[in-house]
């Protein structure tokens, strides 16, 4: 196990692109990293070059101490799952785990020891001596897995491991993988571009667009206090509303209501700007169920619901406004950039589910507006600035 | 015309093509077992069944040293062939080198190449270096024709194979060359054999060569041997025992086809990735 550390990395092809823009990430000996973005960002060009299948063009790579931007694959002594699991089809599933045991001329007695260990561990005892096309998708998941664990690796590394499960299992797998790392409390580096993944299992999220990164923090700070309007985005499901707000005597005018300014932001600097507004559909309650004790740190206001999806356990309001065209514009873009639709301007609403609002009539909503998030249009930045990051795992 | 009438049609083309392909072999295992002159009896199948021409065959030295000659010229050309045509064959597939292309037409360009058009060349080539008539002197032309296809086909197994394979078995700690052997060379097996394959039929068949470029036992393989052929004596006409010597040599060629055929058909690749 090892801590690995990367220092302005930069990797840019042939033609001149950078594909990953000087990264710097510090991952502590132990700590689950998870890497995530949209298509394209370079989160996985990122692992291959902590992996060695990659050529890092600038910046330093070490692992556990040591420099080893040079070194080949097998010199870093690292355990990857690859996205679809490159098992070796000719071998059986006993020979696909043992293989880097194998090539560490390992004497059988250790190698059937330790082959068993891990079948143990992922539940495979009954498949050892099947071929791999013989196994469903989620028995290749963990050979695929056993075959990373079964050697004491300085770090695992996951290429978007459950995406080509299906939902059932993936989320089966996810709470596997989580419940491994804690066991093992092996050093993780984890791609994925899927949020739940992202949310869920890392002890911090490196969040990457078009080869920069973003933010890095825990989920918890990712979620509640996003440094720009790309991950304010991209963190949340339902996403985030990104509102036009105008802010005129201190306060801010939002389509619906007018707000105090949010505290940690100063009223002089924001005084006739037009901004973007980010508030969670979390924040949004139906006024009728709000208690007593939340009820001050927000407002009331009256809006039309155009349509509600009742789930059960949850229910979402859709209210339409108008948008100036500045910001629509901006937020499209962010849509598409976010593999998602640029839709026409609507606020999604999370209310309680026994809520019994009624679609086209006038209804009373209350916001928590001091969890909102101020963001400049052009920059994308939060007004908030960046706080002090988490830099340890909680 | 409904399925039972189409299904029927198949069948009768089907056999009719068998028959059409089948009866000169059955013409020559016929003839193989016809006695002395009982070559001339005007019917299919022998008068009576004899082993002589076998016999005749196996003892005469001039069969059996082509025979050994057919073998070892054939065995040593498709090893050697198989085993460069892997290794271009990955550079091939894996490489990013310039002039890839012209590699792999030149390769193509030298198969076209009618083979007649060679041997006055090499005769004179192999006179002067001493290779005339000797395993060498064979086993580099059936290469040279050999190569391009097993290149061809190789490679194209090899492109199919997912760079995943290779990249995990570094990840996991081989070396490039044990990459390489441990598991694209197993999986690349299907090709390895029916290049293998190919290469042996190639050789082994060959006449032009084998006649124009050997004078002796010393290498003549079996299909020039023949023409060589006398029977018992040298008035009589050996052509029961060509037919016996014909079947002798086909033998091999079928074994190796019914061994390798499942090798061949058998889908490896299947389950190394999601499916």
């Amino acid at each position: 196990m090892a801590a690995i550390s990367l220092k302005n990395i930069v990797k840019r092809y042939g033609d001149g692109y950078p594909a990953v823009n000087d990264v710097s990430l510090d991952i502590a000996d132990g700590e689950f990293m998870i890497l995530v973005g949209p298509s394209g960002c370079g989160k996985s060009t990122l692992l291959r070059m902590i992996v060695g299948l990659e050529d890092i063009t600038s910046g330093d790579l070490s692992i556990g101490g040591r420099r080893v931007n040079e070194l080949a694959p097998r010199e870093r002594k690292l355990a990857m799952v690859f996205q679809n699991y490159a098992l070796y089809p000719h071998l059986t599933v006993y020979e696909n785990i043992a293989f880097p045991l194998r090539l560490a001329k390992q004497p059988d007695e250790t190698v059937r020891e330790k082959v068993e260990k891990v079948a143990e561990l992922l539940e495979l005892k009954e498949h050892l001596h099947r071929k791999p096309s013989q196994l469903s998708g989620g028995q290749r998941q963990r050979v695929a897995m056993g075959r990373a664990i079964v050697r004491e690796a300085e770090a695992f590394l996951f290429d978007e491991p459950l995406s080509n499960l299906d939902a059932k299992l993936r989320g089966q797998m996810r709470t596997e993988i989580s419940r491994l790392q804690r066991r093992l409390g092996t050093t993780t580096v984890y791609v994925t571009h899927d949020q739940t993944e992202a949310m869920t299992l890392g002890d911090r999220v490196a969040v990457l667009r078009k080869g920069v990164l973003q933010q890095c923090a825990t989920p918890r700070e990712l979620y509640e206090h996003p440094v720009n309007l790309f991950v304010a985005g991209f963190i949340g499901a339902p996403p985030m509303n990104l509102l036009p707000a105008t802010v005129t005597n201190g306060k801010v005018e939002l389509p619906f209501c007018t707000v105090p300014i949010p505290s940690g932001i100063d009223p002089a600097a924001a005084e006739g700007k037009l901004l973007v507004a980010g508030l969670r559909p979390g924040h949004f309650e139906d006024a009728a169920y709000v208690d007593a004790a939340k009820r001050n740190r927000g407002q009331t206001f009256e809006a039309t619901v155009d349509v509600t999806e009742w789930l059960g356990n949850e229910q979402y309001a859709y209210v339409p406004y108008e948008s100036p065209e500045e910001i629509r514009a901006q937020v499209d873009a962010l849509a598409t950039e976010l593999d998602m639709e640029a839709m026409r301007p609507q606020l999604i609403i999370s209310l309680d589910p026994a809520s019994r609002i009624k679609e086209g009539r006038p209804a009373q909503f209350w916001v928590d507006t001091s969890r909102m998030h101020l963001f400049n249009p052009q920059t994308g930045n939060n007004l908030a600035g960046q706080r002090e990051p988490d830099t340890q795992p909680a | 015309m409904g399925r039972g009438a189409s299904k029927a049609l198949w069948a009768i083309a089907g056999v009719l093509i068998i028959v059409y392909t089948l009866f000169p072999v059955a013409w020559i295992v016929s003839l193989s077992f016809k006695k002395g002159s009982d070559v001339q009896n005007q019917q299919f199948f022998p008068t009576e069944w004899s082993w002589e021409n076998y016999k005749t065959v196996l003892d005469s030295g001039l069969f059996t040293s082509a025979l050994r000659n057919s073998i070892g010229i054939s065995l040593i050309s498709t090893v050697v062939s198989v085993t460069l045509a892997t290794f271009a064959a990955y550079a091939i597939a894996r490489l990013e080198f310039s002039g890839k292309k012209l590699v792999l037409s030149m390769a193509l360009a030298i198969a076209m190449f009618p083979t007649i058009s060679l041997v006055p060349p090499l005769f004179d080539l192999w006179r002067t270096l001493g290779l005339y008539d000797t395993w060498i002197g064979l086993i580099i032309p059936y290469m040279s024709f050999t190569l391009p296809l097993s290149i061809w086909t190789l490679s194209a197994f090899f492109r199919e194979i997912p760079w995943e394979m290779e990249q995990a078995a570094q990840v996991d700690g081989a070396t490039p060359w044990q990459a390489f052997r441990k598991v694209i060379v197993p999986l690349a097996a299907p090709g390895v054999f029916t290049a293998a394959i190919l290469t042996f039929f190639f050789a082994w068949n060959d006449f032009v060569f084998g006649i124009s470029l050997t004078a002796s036992d010393a290498a003549r393989p079996v299909p020039a041997a023949l023409a060589f052929f006398t029977g018992e004596s040298f008035f009589t006409e050996p052509t029961a025992a060509i037919a016996a010597a014909a079947v002798v040599v086909t033998i091999p060629v079928i074994v190796l086809v019914l061994l390798f055929q499942r090798k061949i058909v058998a889908g490896l690749t299947s389950g190394a990735v999601k499916g």
